[in-house]
């Protein structure tokens, strides 16, 4: 049963068009996309919490400022759902976990107060794997968000609160967060454009750290162009993050339909195997889609893509036994009481964290701990720079690389969650770009078994976000024009 | 990652110190090394915008950063950096390219449960600073970290840790840029360490980088102590914190030396620990000791960039550096004949009042006479130019007043009587140059009035001339010189 | 079978919960210690790797010297931040007696 309502079929282009011109009213398009939550949303558990009150409140602003002459921005009016792992002052900001408790921050991330001043609405905070660590959205301490295609089935993770929230027409577009596929994954089992920009092309500022050397906040989307419309509102230098990259926000969609004529994409040849065949049907009919539209098809090596998996499940969870270590009970959140200060520590962790949370907290801690630093992490970051090698050399040949963004449709609930390994394994196509920190997204490309949302992926090098969705501009082009088989 | 120096002997040690006194106790040696934490003088912290300040309203001066509140992220502060290269260069460091290291455990004053420093390239390394005395102590590294909250302690006695029912954390002090500077175990007496410490102090003081006042917390000296027979290989160490002044630097050392020697006598083991020094009883106590050391685990901090301030930055640096202490002493001790760890001279220049001095000198006085008046009377440099100083010493120097006399003039000058002007002053006091007939007469006088004195002295006993040279100041009302007076007396003798 | 191998036992594992500050019951200490070495034998396929003379790379990132200027900014409320406080006192956080942490 899909719990797709008929919002989708408006874009947020389209939205923020028609509210500044005063054809719609901001309250109008919020309370279309409130009606289909109050709809679906007892299905599909996309949201931690929905903000009702205040989106409507925020959206009669909109339309006030739109009757006085002004401009609220390119966003006016548009609905945006925002991954409960960002801050919003004020606002209980749980990253899907017990230890956050009730804990409302006293900032706003950077990316919140872009979105607001770009005019947009926040309908919500949504669900994901308890602090983005997870690929199917079932690790949340709140209950699992479900397939709006077939809610027996996954969204996605760990962003599946936001990937679900658009595909089910909750919101317009949302935003994630992707550290080794948290955006792309979901996007593609959902059937959406899900979007990594490169790396420090969007402040971090506000985003609560999972991999801090490999978070990034992107978009969902129905449509390319949206995706676009949103990153450009969103990306640009922010002093407040040290990692930004010192340039104004990026330039996507003054380019968007200049077509694929001479573009070069690669073929990894030596792309790890593991995509299931229905998958791989439609990333070859990509190619042929793109090589129809002008592009020049080239093969590429990437020689050390498929050790990313092992390189990632190493650093990530090194770097995130640091960043959850404040997580203790002493300033914010849930504490539980106890003798002493240490056992403080100890009774809080251990009931606050779930199980997938905890396991990467020890196996981060192992890797770096003294005698295994060299084994492990010493090792794990080599590795990452030969990736980043790898891609450097493949981009000498090639503008983009398409890949498949998930190696499968959509699973049932419980079909891989009492197998960590297994889950990981999610990952093997998007963990490498979260290593190099070159920008990647997914792009809905037809079905697959059962009729469900296939993805495939595009990979760009570090800046050449412009390139990639260009190229993704055209396979969607050519699935609405064609079709794409099922 | 790369691990810290590991020192077995003193295949490093600088040549020039062999001929330095060492502490020796029992046939053992004291092996010091110090690390000195510096809170830099900075408006804000090291990597967020709050105040650095002291002693304000607990948990004002907080962001997101300081409270290490989830999604928060450090920007490291330019003048810190500054400020440290600043550092570096007085203490003779090369100055090179640093990356930043978590450094990771708890502690409810850790808000991040980490703390940023630098591990594996930290900012200033290979320097060394020369004591006053001419001995070399090697400086390892000097890296940025920032500073935890403070904790206070309630219903423990003393405010301590043990015994207490509940602990208060401030954050105001976490994320104050500190300093971090590890001397090299060249230290082999107590008293080099507490020079050491004062020199540093000084230095860092005279480049405004930090105003290093260990009664504030701004300097917190730790020692690293351990003992060996002459020329064996280092053994054993431990660390010891909670010394507060210098003189506490050098006695907790020297009981830390002693407590170890008794145990090296003994045949027992020294267990490498941190241990407390109180300066109450006068020994170090061992803490109650933990489970395991701790595991710091670290790791490049993915959320900063590498700092590289480049040739041209550091040589502005450099050339903006004001005249250190121990250049300002030698300084001062060519000019005026005194060495330059003589007292005289060591004080002046802690006060920063060496340029007063040698003004004087340029004014035309006598530059040595000035420096011991300019000692002795600490409020002097402010409260008088230079130029009447040179003219009190001219007096001094031909004879027109007596050294007690110049006292005299020197205290009137500063409570400001006529202007400070030294020569009317000295008229107002009546203190003309006594004439030789009229001190020879008040000498002859005395010498009739005490003829028992008179009599010893002719018989040898210089003392004696003690009591005849005092009834002749006493009768001069202080006018006159002393030196002509003993003159005049050893003339009679003969 | 050992299939587990010595790649990690449970004393490691013990200590790395210690560190985390984490609590493991036996039956969670032992699958803990199952999940990992599984782990870690899969990701021993990075052991036979050439690697010598690679640069580690921590961050993506070619960024180098961004720095701030040495101004104040905006701070937080104080009754704010306390009042998120699991428990506060006198203006400060108030924990439980700070023992076996040392100083």
């Amino acid at each position: 049963m899909t719990h797709i309502n008929d919002t989708t079929t408006l874009t947020a282009a389209g939205i923020a068009a028609s509210v500044r011109s005063g054809e719609t009213t901001a309250v109008a398009s919020v309370q279309r996309h409130l009606d289909a939550i109050a709809a679906s949303e007892a299905d599909v558990h996309a949201f931690n919490l929905v903000l009702a009150d205040d989106a409507l409140s925020r959206a009669a602003e909109i339309d006030a400022a739109v009757a006085e002459g002004q401009d609220p921005g390119p966003l006016a009016g548009v609905t945006v759902a925002l991954k409960d792992n960002m801050c919003t002052r004020g606002i209980p900001t749980t990253c899907s976990s017990k230890i956050l408790g009730d804990w409302r921050p006293p900032y706003d991330a950077t990316v919140v107060t872009l979105l607001r001043d770009a005019g947009a609405v926040v309908v919500g905070k949504t669900n994901l794997d308890e602090f983005a660590m997870g690929s199917s959205t079932e690790n949340s301490a709140f209950g699992p968000t479900r397939n709006p295609h077939d809610t027996t089935r996954v969204p996605g993770g760990s962003s599946g609160g936001s990937a679900a929230a658009v595909a089910a027409g909750f919101a317009s577009v949302s935003l994630g967060s992707d550290t080794g596929g948290s955006i792309r994954q979901p996007a593609a089992l959902c059937g959406t454009v899900g979007v990594k920009p490169t790396y420090g092309a969007v402040s971090r500022l506000g985003l609560i750290a999972f991999g801090s050397s490999l978070d990034q906040i992107g978009p969902f989307a129905h449509t390319v162009d949206d995706a676009a419309l949103v990153l450009e509102a969103i990306s640009g230098h922010d002093p407040g993050d040290s990692t930004s990259i010192e340039q104004p926000p990026l330039d996507l969609r003054s380019t968007l339909a200049q077509g694929v004529e001479g573009l070069r994409v690669g073929r990894i040849t030596d792309l790890p195997a593991g995509a299931s065949p229905d998958v791989q049907g439609r990333v070859d009919e990509a190619f042929d889609a793109l090589a129809a539209a002008g592009a020049t098809i080239v093969d590429v090596e990437v020689p050390a893509f498929g050790y990313g998996l092992t390189a990632y499940y190493l650093i990530a969870p090194a770097e995130a036994s640091s960043n959850l270590a404040r997580f203790d009970g002493v300033r914010f959140g849930t504490r539980v009481s106890a003798p002493d200060t240490n056992q403080m520590y100890m009774a809080t962790r251990t009931e606050g964290f779930g199980a997938e949370v905890k396991r990467r907290i020890m196996l981060g801690t192992y890797a770096l701990s003294a005698g295994y630093y060299d084994a492990y992490y010493g090792r794990a970051q080599k590795i990452r720079r030969l990736i980043a090698n790898d891609f450097a050399a493949a981009y000498a040949q090639a503008d983009v690389l398409l890949t498949p963004a998930s190696p499968t449709v959509a699973f049932e609930l419980g079909d891989k969650s009492s197998d960590p390994l297994a889950m990981y394994l999610c990952d093997t196509y998007t963990i490498p770009s979260n290593l190099a920190g070159d920008p990647a997204m997914s792009v809905p490309f037809g079905t697959g078994d059962g009729g469900l949302p296939i993805g495939v992926q595009l990979l760009a090098p570090a800046l050449a976000d412009a390139t990639m969705f260009r190229a993704a501009a055209a396979l969607e082009r050519h699935a609405a024009q064609n079709g794409v088989s099922s | 990652m790369s691990v810290q120096p590991l020192y077995v002997n003193d295949d490093d040690f600088f040549p020039s110190n062999d001929d330095h006194e060492r502490w020796e106790h029992q046939g053992y040696e004291m092996v010091v090394g110090l690390e000195v934490h510096v809170e830099l003088d900075t408006r804000t912290k090291l990597f967020s915008a709050s105040p650095n300040s002291f002693g304000d309203e607990p948990n004002t001066h907080i962001d997101p950063v300081s409270l290490g509140l989830p999604g928060a992220l450090p920007v490291l502060n330019r003048h810190a950096v500054e400020l440290a290269i600043r550092l570096g260069l007085a203490l003779n460091c090369t100055v090179q390219k640093s990356t930043f290291a978590r450094k990771n455990y708890f502690y409810p004053d850790m808000p991040k449960a980490y703390q940023i420093s630098q591990y594996d390239e930290p900012i200033n390394a290979n320097g060394w600073l020369d004591l006053p005395d001419g001995f070399r102590v090697g400086i390892e590294r000097g890296h940025l970290e920032e500073d935890t909250g403070k904790s206070t302690h309630v219903g423990g006695a003393g405010g301590r840790i043990h015994g207490s029912d509940y602990s208060l954390i401030d954050f105001n002090r976490a994320g104050v840029p500190l300093v971090e500077i590890v001397s090299r175990p060249d230290i082999r007496h107590p008293e080099q360490a507490k020079a050491y410490v004062s020199e540093l102090r000084s230095i860092l003081v005279a480049v405004g980088a930090s105003d290093a006042k260990m009664e504030e917390g701004s300097m917190r000296v730790d020692a690293n102590v351990s003992v060996r027979k002459p020329g064996a290989d280092f053994n054993t160490r431990c660390e010891i914190k909670n010394v507060n002044s210098v003189r506490s630097v050098g006695r907790a050392i020297e009981y830390e030396a002693k407590r170890q020697i008794a145990l090296h006598e003994a045949g027992e083991p020294v267990v490498q620990q941190t241990r407390h020094w109180d300066e109450s009883d006068g020994k170090t106590h061992t803490l109650r000791s933990k489970e395991d050391a701790d595991d710091y685990r670290y790791f490049l901090e993915p959320d900063l960039v590498t700092v590289d301030p480049g040739e041209d930055w550091i040589e502005r640096v450099r050339a903006a550096l004001p005249p250190l202490p121990a250049v300002r002493r030698r300084e001062l001790a060519e000019a005026t004949g005194q060495p330059a760890d003589s007292e005289s001279v060591m004080l002046v220049v802690e006060r920063d009042q060496d340029a007063y001095v040698l003004a004087a000198g340029a004014d035309g006085g006598d530059v040595a006479l000035a420096l011991k008046h300019v000692k002795e009377s600490a409020e002097l440099a402010d409260a008088v130019p230079s130029k009447h100083l040179a003219e009190l010493t001219t007096m001094e120097s031909s004879g027109a007043v007596t050294a007690t006399q110049a006292k005299t003039i020197v205290e009137a000058m500063i409570a400001g009587d006529h202007d400070a002007d030294p020569e009317a002053i000295a008229a107002a006091l009546g203190y003309e140059a006594m004439d030789t007939s009229e001190l020879e007469s008040l000498v002859d006088r005395a010498i009739a009035e005490q003829p028992d004195a008179w009599e010893k002295f002719c018989a040898g006993e210089g003392k004696a001339m003690g009591a005849l040279v005092g009834a002749v100041m006493k009768a001069s009302k202080g006018q006159a010189d002393g030196k002509a007076v003993t003159a005049l007396l050893n003339q009679k003798r003969a | 079978m050992s299939s587990v191998s010595q790649r990690i036992t449970p004393d490691d594992v013990s200590k790395v919960a210690t560190l985390a500050r984490l609590t493991l019951t036996n039956d969670e200490l032992a699958t803990a210690t199952t999940e990992l070495a599984a782990m870690l034998d899969h990701f021993a396929e990075i052991d036979a790797l050439d690697l010598d003379g690679v640069e580690p790379m921590s961050n993506p990132t070619h960024l180098v010297n961004v720095m701030r200027d040495d101004v104040v900014g905006a701070m937080l409320d104080r009754d704010e931040v306390l009042a998120a406080a699991p428990l506060a006192e006198d203006d400060r956080f108030r924990v439980p007696p700070i023992l076996g942490l040392d100083d």
